[in-house]
């Protein structure tokens, strides 16, 4: 079983602290939404998870070993990570796009192995991809393009996927279809790791919750226990009833709370 | 469907595009060998094909033979390397900066050669032997090579072309110095005509001191393929599928430095070329960065060729410089690309 665990990790750039002290311990069947208010560190510590980026004190072990030990390419076979903002230059075809997320057990020349077409045929018709097979990627839409992403993500059937802000700019049903499809993806077994703006998704669908503020872990723990009204007024600064049970509760905003610096700026509806 | 009902289907299909990037190859290395033999008999003297066979494989000192093994043939070698040299570092640099209007000049590597075989013809040491202009070409190259490196060094792709920008400036303004400088007008007329760029009377022995080079550069860039696949994906994307970023613009770096300062060393600065082959050949092979390495190659080898040709045949006063046509024909292309990239942009 898959095991990724960060002690008291901290990361500092150009003199200022981004993460400080995290710590989290994740597994496989886990799906992790890691929210917080925009500067916490979401995108820092996904980074950090995924290997990219060095923690400037303590240590990210994967099984026990710690990540920086791993060779990019043996890395890359075993977590497969989706920055922000995805983007593809160049008006390559979904299935070359997709295809690319064999890179790390590609020679240096040749074309794709027989079991490689056939694994990324069948990444396509996972990701209901099958019909825009051919057609170029940045022609796509906005929910089309987020799961050939995916697609890439998932072609080299890695053990840890880590997204950030996966389903940013997604309009609803695009956006409950992304959510459940990670819920799916960690029930078969694999660690997702996510950060999310959308709270009530993010309640619903993930197993657990990670809420950074200020680069510090302010809440972990089992998604609806862990979201209350007091976490959010605390993190994101805003009242906050948290309403209906099980797969039917909601975050409802209702005001932001009285800025720190500007006490008497509170407008009342 | 079940995937292995899909994968029959995709096997046809595959095969199709694969026949498409195939028969690209397969037509640009026809043309290749049709325009190399147009090369060897088209001219200010035309020869026979059968005086060209002579010049190939008789060694009767005739004039026709001579023209053949002396002039033509490494005329037409040269094209050959220094385009194919061109095509696949444009096709590579356009691949690394994601930037549709890179091309070989970028990293001051050019300017570099250019500045090192301006000062052999500055001193007048190109009398002591043809291959002096070539080799402080290429000590220009790997100085201008170093340089870049040590500015653009650490600091993501934006800092290599950053680097190489100021490089190529330095380069120019040296350029612009030695012509200023110039001991008379015979020198800064010499220097002029070098930097125009030019295939004309090069001989066996300076085509022999580039090759290795050339052959080298080209080697490296071709082993980027699959890091620029990647890099469609942007740099995040790209780090976390395995790719090493820094030994990519280092490779990039090297790979140019070898293939263009070589080529540079020897004919001057040809431009366009590099800019353009990529462009040509981009939409037959689906745009994917590695399936259009060997093709931009062959495409710059045909352009250049074709282009080397265009200028021993027109004849209006004094033979047109190919560093000059290149860049007459470059540019409404130029122009087409800019319109059709605020067509397409978003």
């Amino acid at each position: 079983m898959t095991e990724l665990v960060a002690a008291n990790i901290g990361v500092s750039r150009g003199g200022r602290a981004i993460l400080s002290d995290v710590s989290l311990r994740a597994g496989g069947g886990e799906f992790i939404a890691v929210i917080g208010p925009n500067g916490a560190g979401k995108s820092t510590l996904l980074s950090a998870l995924a290997g990219l980026l060095p923690p400037s004190s303590g240590a990210i072990r994967l099984d026990g070993r710690r990540i920086t030990s791993f060779g990019t390419s043996e890395l890359a076979r075993r977590r497969a990570y989706l920055p922000q903002d995805p983007r593809c230059e160049w008006p390559i075809s979904v299935e070359r796009l997709v295809g690319l997320g064999l890179t790390p057990v590609l020679p240096a020349f040749g074309g794709f192995s027989r079991a490689q077409q056939t694994r990324i045929t069948q990444v396509l018709s996972d990701c209901d991809l099958l019909a825009q097979r051919y057609q170029s990627a940045t022609t796509l839409s906005g929910g089309e393009f987020a799961r050939a992403m995916l697609a890439r993500a998932l072609v080299g059937d890695p053990q840890i996927l880590i997204v950030d802000e996966p389903m940013e700019g997604l309009d609803p049903r695009h956006r409950i279809e992304a959510a459940s499809r990670l819920r799916t993806l960690s029930s078969e077994g694999k660690l997702v790791i996510a950060s999310v703006h959308d709270l009530t998704l993010a309640m619903r669908y993930a197993t657990r919750i990670v809420a950074l503020y200020h680069g510090r872990v302010a809440a972990d723990g089992p998604a609806l226990e862990t979201m209350n009204p007091d976490l959010l007024r605390r993190i994101f600064e805003v009242d906050a009833e948290i309403a209906g049970t099980e797969v039917r509760a909601y975050v409802d905003y209702l005001a932001p709370l009285p800025s720190r610096h500007a006490p008497d700026e509170r407008i009342s509806p | 469907m079940t995937a292995q009902g899909l994968e029959d289907g995709y096997a046809t299909a595959a095969h199709r595009r694969i026949d498409r990037v195939r028969a690209l190859n397969g037509a640009m290395v026809l043309i290749l060998i049709v325009l190399f033999a147009a090369s060897l008999l088209a001219g200010r003297i035309w020869l026979t094909p059968g005086e060209v066979l002579d010049g190939l494989f008789s060694s009767r000192a005739q004039l026709p033979s001579l023209i053949v093994a002396e002039l033509r043939l490494p005329r037409a070698v040269l094209a050959v390397l220094v385009g194919a040299t061109l095509g696949i570092s444009g096709a590579v640099l356009q691949g690394l900066t994601r930037n549709p209007l890179a091309e070989p000049g970028l990293l001051g590597i050019t300017s570099g050669a250019s500045f090192g075989a301006v000062l052999a013809i500055y001193f007048g040491l190109s009398q002591l032997s043809l291959t002096v202009i070539p080799a402080f070409g290429l000590v220009g190259s790997f100085a201008a090579m170093l340089l870049t490196f040590a500015l653009g060094r650490g600091g993501g792709t934006l800092a290599l072309v950053l680097a190489g920008a100021a490089v190529n400036s330095f380069g120019v303004a040296l350029i612009a110095l030695a012509l200023n400088l110039a001991p008379g007008v015979d020198a800064a007329y010499e220097i002029m005509t070098w930097l125009m760029g030019s295939l004309a009377n090069r001989s066996w022995d300076q085509v022999l001191l580039a090759a290795p080079f050339i052959a080298a550069g080209c080697v490296l860039l071709a082993f980027t393929g699959r890091a620029l696949d990647a890099l469609s994906l942007g740099e995040a994307q790209a780090a976390s599928l395995g790719v090493n970023l820094q030994r990519l613009r280092v490779t990039a770096l090297l790979g140019t430095a070898l293939a263009v300062g070589g080529a540079t060393s020897v004919t001057g600065a040809v431009g366009f070329i590099g800019l353009v082959a990529p462009h040509l050949v981009r939409p037959f092979a689906g745009y994917q960065p590695s399936r259009i390495l060997l093709p931009s190659a062959t495409a710059g080898a045909v352009l250049l060729l074709a282009a080397d040709i265009a200028t021993r045949l027109i004849s209006i006063g004094p033979e047109i410089k190919l560093g000059v046509f290149t860049a007459l024909l470059g540019t409404p292309f130029f122009f087409w690309l800019v319109v059709r990239l605020r067509r397409t942009a978003p």
